[in-house]
């Protein structure tokens, strides 16, 4: 599914997003990416949907080579892809079930499948009779999960989550964490970038730890350890 | 397709107040490009009309045989350059004096002898009528032994000559400057459209459209603000002319407006802009994002 081989990514300006990283995430598979700030978890994120190029090394997400993409791919990448983010990313002159068909109207979906295909995703998240709501009349739970339904739509086989319940109180997190850990039940691969180790430690998911761009812990891999570094 | 009108169209109803601005910015724009258009159009006419008095005119030596005239005339109208040629006789020319020098009526009645020379009087063919080609048919006229003196005004034909190379020079770098101008306007207005909308774009690209896609509603959205601004641009022209004409006196016989191929031609220069700008805005955007 996602495979980086020994990736570095430094940026223009200086500083290195990266350093060095291997890492393997089969199919299926639910992987928490950890670290504080500034570890690099965005970058791995931004890597892995192609928004950045590696600097050196080779990524292969769904059999894409990262590297080499030309806008074109990318956009066929990413139509594979399933990407939420902490600020939700929602239109805002735009209802629920309008947000969600954007990512079908975009890709050329065919108008007739739009609407089932919608409430699908809309039911498989908990908001079909929210559908018509728009972003402003709904909370930050019942947002993300409108951009969790927009990132399904296109039955994904991976979901890039980055740092989905960083916006969200206590129990909206859990709500939206056992969504994700329900998309991944159904078999989607999902990636979860998050420096909340509460959450973390509640599940027994793959773990990779991040710090100054390096891997420096990757539970798949290493000996299991006690606890995280907060 | 039907996605990418109801986006184009969507941007007008989401954000009416951008788009009347983006749309007058262009008309206004264009308006002065138009205006411009009309003084250079009319400065054109205005020329050409003092172009078409340029005329050729030989003096025959007196007593000249109306056969060798007759058989000269008809070899002159060959001329490549030559568009009509006219004989007109010692007494016409003395006509001709009496009637239009009338200061001096009481010299010419006292007149013995009609002092006046036969000539003929050559007009020359539109693109014919600068310094040289007049030059030159002057020159193969004096090769005629009747033909005593030819006038051509040489003086006047060159300084219209360097008025028509002056005014096409500076037509053109005017013209351009404002069209450079007005391009670099309409730019400026729909990178705004395009910025307002930069979170709708990177939601786009995240999804996986093609900037393909992305660009359509854009460039959709630019050549209908376009055409509007070019049409509004035209009224606008129009409108001036019309004010210009009503109030001055010397414009209201000569005053001449575009022609409706010379509107389309505006009208397409407003769409090519807006497409322009868009295009230019996007893929700028579509690179930094």
């Amino acid at each position: 599914m996602i495979r980086f081989n020994h990736v570095t990514k430094t940026f223009p300006r200086g500083g290195t997003g990266v350093r060095d990283v291997s890492l393997h995430i089969g199919k299926g598979e639910f992987v928490f990416l950890t670290g504080h700030s500034g570890a690099g978890k965005s970058t791995m994120m931004r890597l892995m949907y192609a928004d950045y190029r590696p600097s050196s090394g080779d990524i292969r997400v769904s059999g894409f080579p990262v590297g080499g993409l030309t806008p074109a791919e990318v956009a066929r990448l990413r139509r594979r892809l399933g990407i939420i983010f902490q600020d939700f990313r929602l239109l805002e002159d735009r209802s629920a079930e309008e947000n969600v068909a954007f990512a079908l109207e975009v890709t050329g979906a065919r108008r007739d499948s739009i609407g089932s295909k919608v409430m699908r995703a809309l039911t498989q998240v908990g908001l079909a009779a929210k559908a018509t709501a728009y972003p402003r009349e709904l909370s930050g739970g019942e947002q993300q999960r409108v951009a969790i339904a927009r990132a399904l739509v296109n039955d994904p086989a991976i979901l890039l989550a980055d740092e989905p319940t960083g916006n969200l109180d206590e129990r909206a997190t859990r709500g939206v964490f056992q969504l994700l850990r329900d998309i991944n039940a159904g078999g989607t691969c999902v990636v979860m970038a998050t420096h909340d180790l509460d959450l973390v430690r509640q599940v027994s998911y793959r773990t990779v730890e991040l710090r100054e761009g390096a891997v420096v812990f990757d539970s798949g891999v290493d000996e299991p350890r006690d606890g995280l570094e907060p | 397709m039907r996605l990418l009108f109801r986006e184009a169209i969507l941007t007008f109803r989401r954000a009416p107040l951008l788009s009347a601005l983006s749309i007058i910015t262009i008309a206004f724009a264009l308006y002065v490009v138009g205006l411009f258009g009309l003084v250079a159009l009319n400065l054109q006419r205005a020329l050409k009309q003092v172009e078409e008095r340029v005329e050729v005119v030989a003096y025959l030596l007196r007593n000249t045989p109306p056969e060798t005239v007759a058989l000269a005339s008809q070899e002159i109208s060959a001329f490549p350059e030559v568009l009509s040629v006219t004989y007109v006789s010692d007494e016409e020319a003395l006509r001709r004096a009496q009637s239009g020098l009338v200061e001096f009526k009481d010299a010419f009645r006292d007149l013995q002898v009609n002092p006046l020379p036969a000539s003929i009087e050559i007009r020359l063919k539109a693109g014919f009528r600068d310094a040289a080609a007049v030059r030159s048919v002057a020159d193969r006229l004096r090769g005629y032994t009747f033909i005593e003196d030819v006038r051509y005004g040489r003086e006047w034909v060159e300084k219209l000559d360097h008025l028509r190379n002056l005014s096409g020079v500076v037509v053109l770098m005017i013209g351009l400057a404002f069209a450079v101008v007005a391009v670099v306007i309409i730019g400026v207005t729909i990178r705004i459209t395009v910025l307002q909308r930069a979170k709708e774009i990177m939601i786009m690209r995240l999804v996986g459209a093609t900037n393909w896609f992305i660009r359509g509603p854009f460039l959709l959205e630019g050549a209908i603000k376009g055409l509007l601004g070019g049409l509004l641009s035209a009224a606008m022209c129009y409108g001036s002319y019309l004010l210009f004409r009503g109030n001055t006196e010397v414009a209201r016989e000569g005053l001449v407006f575009f022609r409706a191929p010379q509107l389309v031609i505006g009208v397409l220069f407003g769409i090519v802009i807006g497409l322009g700008g868009s295009l230019v805005s996007v893929g700028r955007h579509l690179r930094n994002v």
